[in-house]
C-alpha cells in the first residue's frame, strides 16, 4: 500500500514538468493528454511509490499539484 | 482525490488561477514557500500584509489572500513603512522582483535596511526586467544577453546581499527556486526575525532571460540551479556576486540584532515630547 498520493488540478497546470523531474520515487510522467489550455499535465504512473512527501507541491508553480500522507487504510491523513 | 486541500490553498485567491506567469516561472514556487512559511510561523493571517511594487513578481499582492498593497514602481517599502509605522502589530512582507526593489526602489531598500525598520523583504531575482520585455537590469549578471544588451552585458552586477549587509540588515539570506525547503525555512525566519530582513530568491524566467540565453526552460532553469548552486553560509560576501554560468552562492549570511527603527522612534519621540507624543495603541487589531 503506498504511503502517500497527490491530487492533480489538471486544468492548473502548465506543463513545465517540474514535478516529475523532482519526485524522488519517479512516481510522475507528463500525460500525453492535454488539458484545456493546451498543456500536458502530469499523471501518476507508479502509485506506490507515492510518499505523500509533497514536494511535487512544494515545486509546482501553478499550485496545480500537491502530495498528501496516507494512513493505513489508505485514509487521507 | 481531493482527500486534503492542498495546504497553499487558503492563502491564494484562487479565483484568479491560474495566474498570468509563464509556464515554469520560478514565481509561483515562491509563493509556495512563502505559504507553507506563514502555516509554520503561526502568525494570524489577519495580520500579515503583502505589498508588492511593479512587475512580474509585483502581481503576488493579487494572488494572495492576505490583505495585501499592490503599489507604484519602486515604492513598496515606502507604503509597507506607513503600515509598519501606524500598526507596529502587522508582519509587514514585501514581495517584488529586483528590478522593482533594487533599481526603481533601490534607495528605499538601502535606508529602510539603514533604519533597520521590522519589514520582511523578498525579492525574487530573475535578473532582468521581466514585465516590461527582458531589459537588462542591475542585477544582469556581464555577458548575459537581453534585449537591450543583444551583444551581453558589460556592466558589474549589483550584489544584492553585500548590498543589504553594509545598509545594515539584520537578516540577509540567499536560494534558488532549486532549495524549496531551505527557501520555506528561510521565509519562516524572515518572518520570526525582528528588525530588516532581506532573501533574495533566485529564480528563473524562463521566457526571457534563461531563453535568450540558451539556458533552456523553467525545468533546465531549476537543474541548472540544483547542479550550480553552492550552500556556504560563513561566504565572503563579495563572492557572492553572480556571472552567467558561474556558482551560485546560498545561505544565510547575516543574522543579527540591532536596534530596530519603530520602536526606537517611538521611544525616542516619547522621551523627547512626553505626554504630547501618543504611540500608536491598539485594542483587538483596531487602533484607539
Ligand atoms: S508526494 Fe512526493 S513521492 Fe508523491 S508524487 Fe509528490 S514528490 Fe513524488
Ligand atoms: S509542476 Fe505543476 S505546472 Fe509543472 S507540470 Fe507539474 S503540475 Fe504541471
Ligand atoms: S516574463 Fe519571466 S518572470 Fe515574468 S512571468 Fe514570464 S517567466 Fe516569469
Amino acid at each position: 500500500m503506498a504511503k502517500g498520493a497527490v491530487h492533480i488540478t489538471v486544468d492548473r497546470c502548465k506543463g513545465c514538468a517540474i514535478c516529475v523531474e523532482f519526485c524522488p520515487t519517479h512516481v510522475l510522467a507528463l500525460s500525453t493528454a492535454f488539458n484545456g489550455k493546451g498543456y500536458h499535465p502530469p499523471h501518476v504512473v507508479n502509485a506506490e511509490k507515492c510518499s505523500g512527501c509533497d514536494l511535487c507541491g512544494m515545486y509546482c508553480p501553478d499550485f496545480a499539484i500537491y502530495g498528501f500522507k496516507l494512513g493505513k487504510q489508505g485514509v487521507a491523513q | 482525490m481531493a482527500a486534503v486541500a492542498n495546504p497553499v490553498e487558503q492563502f491564494l485567491r484562487s479565483e484568479r488561477i491560474p495566474h498570468i506567469w509563464c509556464p515554469g516561472c520560478g514565481i509561483g514556487t515562491t509563493v509556495n514557500a512563502f505559504a507553507r512559511a506563514v502555516i509554520d510561523s503561526g502568525l494570524d493571517p489577519l495580520k500579515v500584509v503583502v505589498v508588492s511594487g511593479i512587475g512580474c513578481s509585483g502581481r503576488v499582492a493579487g494572488y494572495v489572500s492576505f490583505d495585501s498593497f499592490h503599489t507604484t514602481h519602486g515604492r513598496a517599502i515606502p507604503f509597507a513603512t506607513g503600515l509598519k509605522l501606524a500598526n507596529p502589530e502587522l508582519t509587514v512582507v514585501v514581495y517584488s522582483g529586483d528590478g522593482d526593489l533594487s533599481a526603481i526602489g533601490g534607495n528605499h531598500l538601502i535606508h529602510s535596511a539603514r533604519r533597520n525598520l521590522d519589514i520582511k523583504v523578498i525579492c525574487v531575482n530573475n535578473l532582468v526586467y521581466a514585465m516590461t520585455g527582458g531589459q537588462s537590469a542591475p542585477t544582469t549578471p556581464e555577458t548575459a544577453n537581453t534585449s537591450t544588451s543583444p551583444y551581453g552585458s558589460f556592466e558589474p552586477d549589483l550584489n544584492l546581499p553585500k548590498l543589504l549587509d553594509a545598509a545594515g540588515a539584520s537578516y540577509v539570506a540567499r536560494w534558488t527556486t532549486y532549495h524549496v525547503k531551505q527557501m520555506e525555512r528561510a521565509m519562516l525566519e524572515l518572518l520570526r526575525k525582528k528588525g530588516f530582513g532581506f532573501l533574495e530568491v533566485v529564480s528563473q524566467c524562463p521566457t526571457l532571460y534563461q531563453r535568450r540565453n540558451g539556458m533552456g526552460d523553467g525545468l533546465e532553469s531549476v537543474k541548472f540551479y540544483k547542479e550550480h548552486s553552492k550552500v556556504k553560509n560563513d561566504a565572503c560576501l563579495d563572492d557572492l556576486a553572480m556571472d552567467k554560468i558561474g556558482e551560485i552562492i546560498c545561505g544565510r549570511f547575516v543574522d543579527r540584532d540591532r536596534p530596530e527603527y519603530g520602536q526606537t522612534m517611538r521611544e525616542f519621540y516619547q522621551n523627547k515630547l512626553g505626554a504630547k507624543y501618543r504611540a500608536p495603541e491598539f485594542q483587538d487589531g483596531v487602533l484607539v
